[in-house]
């Protein structure tokens, strides 16, 4: 293996021979290893390959005699997905899983790759790596080609070598005679889908083996030489002022404490163990802080008809309205409803961790000065709000990524970051620290509550005009170079974050249209999350002063929501119309995708139970993005009628996400996605007061008091029908399945109680009040 | 001030290691076994996920019993208590264990960051059901019960946030027939 090892920016050793492959795996264009990139003799035989200044998005596939590496910004999310990326890899290389390795999420050895989000590293990336392993492939032909005097067409690969009359040549010995650098070969021939012996095929992940046996190194366990424990105290509230320290005295006198560290309202401990650090940071402890209350948020119980109010909004956005306006008024069958979720949270498994090193002054060789470990899912983004957070130039920060546990979007872990560097930088030393669980439920950002008010019309032949009134705060607000007030610590600080979107386009509006053939109009109209400097403002006013609590990208976005929304109208509308509800949506879908999976579910459906007597089965249909993967999805529930207890015995999901790479892998993230949806609808809602969120763990002994989330003994059978389209480009999977889940949850209940419920979660009091209601 | 000490068995190893604590008697407190473990005794297997005892992420097996790490604190550790991790539950020539392998057939996880809690909260139950003469293979609905800590012999809830559920249920079913023979 060869040793990664980079003495200055964008660049990386190669090799005693190699060819190296420029490509971008943003998939925005082609960025091509031009005649900057060059390959040049360095010390001792190896080969150095310099990135050209100026490609902001290029990765390297690289093959030497030792390795065949990924340089790629993108980051493994727990999702599998290095796994299918180097099937596509090897597949072009006539090669077998094991043989790549990824280096990845660094910005000293990658540049900007954009985001590991939106379940697109497959989608985009896949498709770039095919591309590029093609190339290299072309290139390692043309060689065994003039190696073994032959035509290129009359060779023959596999095993890691070529075969032509008889005559072999490996690899290694072709990689050995010199050092090729190229662009991306966007003509390079990729191989025919029906020869794939690797794509297509379930592979076992990589990385599983050393997570059953403790010898994977997750985020958690990077612990460089020297390291301090950090701890945070943060506000009793979003909107809490002027802490006052008490009892400093106390702490410092714990032994190993090194500093308490205030900066505004951002407060934290360092220590040399994780229990002084503890100790230092605990109010029976350590230290005390004496805050002034802030103002309120917007009370939890008046949501639904607060984010209707337009003294919260700032803007409101036309997503999309084929002229619908007409055909309502028009119509003499014209269906309302309106529909309300809860702001849920990502809820990692592993509590935010970070480990900053910031040194007073850049080192003279790299020109980095604070080093941040980090478990992001975007590290150029990550840095740059981090370097301004620490009044430091970009180029002086570098931010590696590893892998912490899954994320399911922008949760705490850059937060935590900043923590960690704010800590490090006040006491001159490496600092890891390690959130609480109740700094996790109450600090990160969450996903956000919305309201929904939905319009259609119907006719003889079904549904004849739709319309989508969406009431959202932003589904991003993620860290930015910008505004350092991005990270939490940055508020803390003083800082302010960025304004508000302009739009919910693809954001909290995601999945908002539909992909029926009817007319719709989408509308959105944009919450104010924070005070801001005017009634149409959406940038933040100082102090910073919440009005409800903060949000920003989590799975699938706004889609969860807005598909709840459409999905469990579209039922109402086909029970209105004494039409079958698969029926109608088969007979309401142009696209003959679309149509294919729901017509996968029909046999399901057709033999499902009657309905009633508490038993019941719903469908729910989405094309993700309204561009991307199909997902239907039948469930089949019972209701406890002494309880109010939702019990949710079967799930069966048809997906068509074009290309599958990996069978196994995308059913695991299905069952996922079925399993968190499942969660989400039933049972999971952050609950707060005032301005301080109060669901700060797990459970207790009130259910639903906490953030309650599904357990073993309520996830039902679950059943994947993939839909393999091998001549389609692959489509992302780690977020469609999980927006068709509400919506046939809430279908299926209707089918079982005769109770349409527009509000999740489905919890147990909410069930039973409505069927004593 | 010099920190007590404590030596165990770990993972069939004799061990000591400086713990910290403070006050004495009703009112000592000490650092958690978890922390111990992982940053005294560099095992990585146990994990920090809630810190409250609520998720298993940290389970270890003390003398036996699944224990959540995270909430024991060190001065109630018996010197000469026997430690098992997930760092080695592997056979000494690196032979996984029944579970390891169950887990990666079945491709039980997605983060994998709650596998340690749910490899080792069933490796003490099932050995425990062994020890005791039960040579039946538990249930799936047993399964889903103990790790949902609704069990007669089980109280404590195991979390998975990616819902890898029926993998793991699966994954331990399949070990239990293994480990019964």
């Amino acid at each position: 293996m060869t040793t990664v090892a980079s003495p200055s920016r964008r660049q990386f050793l190669a090799g005693a021979g190699a060819i190296a492959v420029g490509f971008s795996l943003l998939g925005t264009g082609v960025a091509a290893a031009d005649s900057a990139a060059a390959g040049s003799e360095g010390e001792g035989g190896e080969v150095r390959v310099d990135d050209p200044a100026g490609a902001p998005t290029q990765s390297w596939l690289v093959l030497t005699e030792d390795a065949i590496t990924v340089f790629s910004g993108k980051v493994e999310l727990g999702t599998g997905v290095q796994t299918s990326l180097t099937q596509i890899v090897v597949e072009e290389l006539r090669l077998g899983v094991g043989d790549v390795r990824y280096v990845q999420g660094d910005t000293l050895l990658n540049v900007d790759q954009g985001l590991t989000a939106g379940s697109k590293s497959v989608q985009v990336g896949g498709v770039q790596l095919r591309q590029a392993a093609a190339t290299a492939f072309a290139e390692l032909s043309r060689r065994a080609a003039k190696a073994l005097g032959v035509d290129p067409s009359k060779l023959r690969a596999a095993d890691g070598r070529f075969t032509a009359r008889g005559r072999t040549v490996g690899y290694a010995e072709l990689l050995r005679t010199g050092t090729t650098v190229l662009p991306l070969d966007t003509t390079a021939p990729v191989r025919d889908p029906r020869d794939y012996v690797v794509v297509g095929t379930s592979q076992p992940r990589v990385d599983l083996p050393g997570k059953f046996d403790a010898t994977f190194r997750f985020l958690h366990d990077i612990v460089p030489a020297g390291t301090l424990h950090g701890r945070v105290v943060r506000p009793p509230g979003r909107n809490a002022r002027n802490p006052v320290i008490g009892n400093l005295d106390r702490a410092k006198a714990i032994d190993g404490v090194v500093a308490v560290v205030q900066q505004e309202r951002f407060i934290g401990v360092v220590a040399t163990s994780q229990w002084a650090a503890a100790r230092a940071a605990s109010p029976t402890t350590g230290i005390t802080v004496i805050w002034d209350q802030g103002p309120a948020l917007i009370q939890q119980a008046d949501l639904p008809t607060a984010l209707r109010d337009p003294a919260n909004h700032y803007a409101t956005v036309v997503e999309k309205d084929d002229g619908v306006a007409p055909v309502l008024a028009a119509s003499d069958h014209v269906l309302t409803a309106q529909y309300f979720t809860p702001f849920q949270m990502h809820g990692t498994m592993g509590a935010s961790t970070a480990v900053a090193d910031v040194r007073p002054a850049p080192d003279p060789d790299t020109g980095i000065q604070a080093t941040v470990w980090s478990g992001t899912q975007g590290v150029t983004a990550l840095r740059g709000a981090i370097a301004g957070l620490l009044g430091l130039s970009p180029a002086a920060v570098r931010v590696i990524y590893e892998e912490a546990s899954g994320c399911y979007g922008h949760d705490g872990v850059d937060d935590c970051a900043a923590d960690a560097a704010l800590l490090s930088q006040a006491v001159g030393a490496p600092v890891r620290v390690q959130w609480l669980r109740a700094d996790e439920h109450g600090w990160e950002p969450y996903g956000g509550a919305q309201a929904h008010d939905m319009t259609a019309a119907l006719g003889p032949k079904g549904i004849t005009a739709w319309s989508h009134v969406i009431y959202a705060p932003t589904a991003n607000s993620r860290p930015s170079a910008k505004n350092p007030g991005t990270l939490l610590a940055g508020a803390l600080k003083g800082l302010l974050p960025d304004p508000l979107p302009a739009t919910s386009v693809d954001s909290s509006g995601r999945n908002a249209p539909v992909t029926y053939g009817f007319p719709q109009r989408v509308e959105a109209h944009l919450i104010k999350s924070f005070e801001t400097t005017g009634p149409a403002s959406a940038a933040p006013s100082a102090p910073l002063t919440y009005r409800i609590p903060r949000t920003t990208a989590m799975r699938s976005l706004g889609g969860f929501s807005n598909s709840f929304a459409n999905e469990s109208f579209f039922d109402e509308l086909a029970h209105a119309a004494g039409r079958d509800p698969l029926a109608l949506r088969i007979a309401s879908l142009p696209d003959p995708r679309a149509v294919a999976v729901c017509k996968a579910l029909r046999d399901t459906w057709e033999n499902r139970p009657t309905g009633g007597n508490g038993v019941g089965a719903g469908v729910a249909f989405q094309q993700y993005e309204v561009v991307n993967a199909y997902v239907a999805t039948y469930v089949e529930l019972h209701v406890d009628g002494a309880t109010g207890q939702i019990h949710v015995d079967r799930v069966v999901v048809a997906h068509d996400c074009g290309l599958v790479i990996n069978p196994n892998g995308l059913r695991n993230q299905i069952e996922g996605n079925v399993v968190q949806g499942i969660s989400r609808a039933l049972k999971e809602e952050v609950h707060y007061a005032g301005d301080a969120v109060t669901s700060l763990s797990w459970s207790s002994a009130t259910p639903g008091a906490q953030y309650d989330v599904i357990r073993f003994n309520e996830v039902p059978q679950i059943r994947t029908i993939l839909i393999d389209r091998p001549d389609q480009p692959p489509l992302g999977a780690g977020e469609p399945a999980i927006g068709t889940m509400p919506g046939a949850i809430g279908n299926a209940v209707f089918a079982a109680t005769g109770i349409r419920f527009r509000t999740l979660p489905l919890t147990p009091d909410r069930v039973l009040a409505a069927l004593n209601g | 001030m010099a920190m007590p000490t404590r030596a165990v068995r770990l993972n069939g190893s004799e061990v000591t290691a400086d713990y910290e604590s403070a006050g004495t008697g009703t009112s000592q407190a000490s650092e958690p076994l978890l922390y111990w473990l992982r940053d005294r005794l560099d095992q990585h297997g146990p994990r920090f996920g809630c810190g409250i005892a609520q998720c298993g992420a940290c389970t270890v097996l003390l003398d036996g019993a699944a224990t959540r790490s995270c909430v024991r604190q060190m001065h109630t550790v018996a010197d000469e208590a026997d430690i098992r991790t997930l760092d080695g539950l592997a056979a000494p020539g690196g032979e996984p264990h029944p579970l390891q392998r169950a887990f990666t057939a079945l491709q039980a996880a997605q983060c994998g960051f709650c596998a340690n809690g749910l490899i080792m909260g069933s490796l003490a139950w099932l050995e425990s059901r062994i020890a005791a003469g039960n040579n039946a293979v538990p249930t799936e609905q047993e399964i889903k019960d103990f790790l949902s800590g609704a069990s007669p012999d089980n109280t404590r809830n195991y979390l998975c946030r990616c819902g890898t559920h029926t993998r793991i249920v699966a994954a331990v079913g399949a070990a239990a027939k293994e480990m019964i023979g």
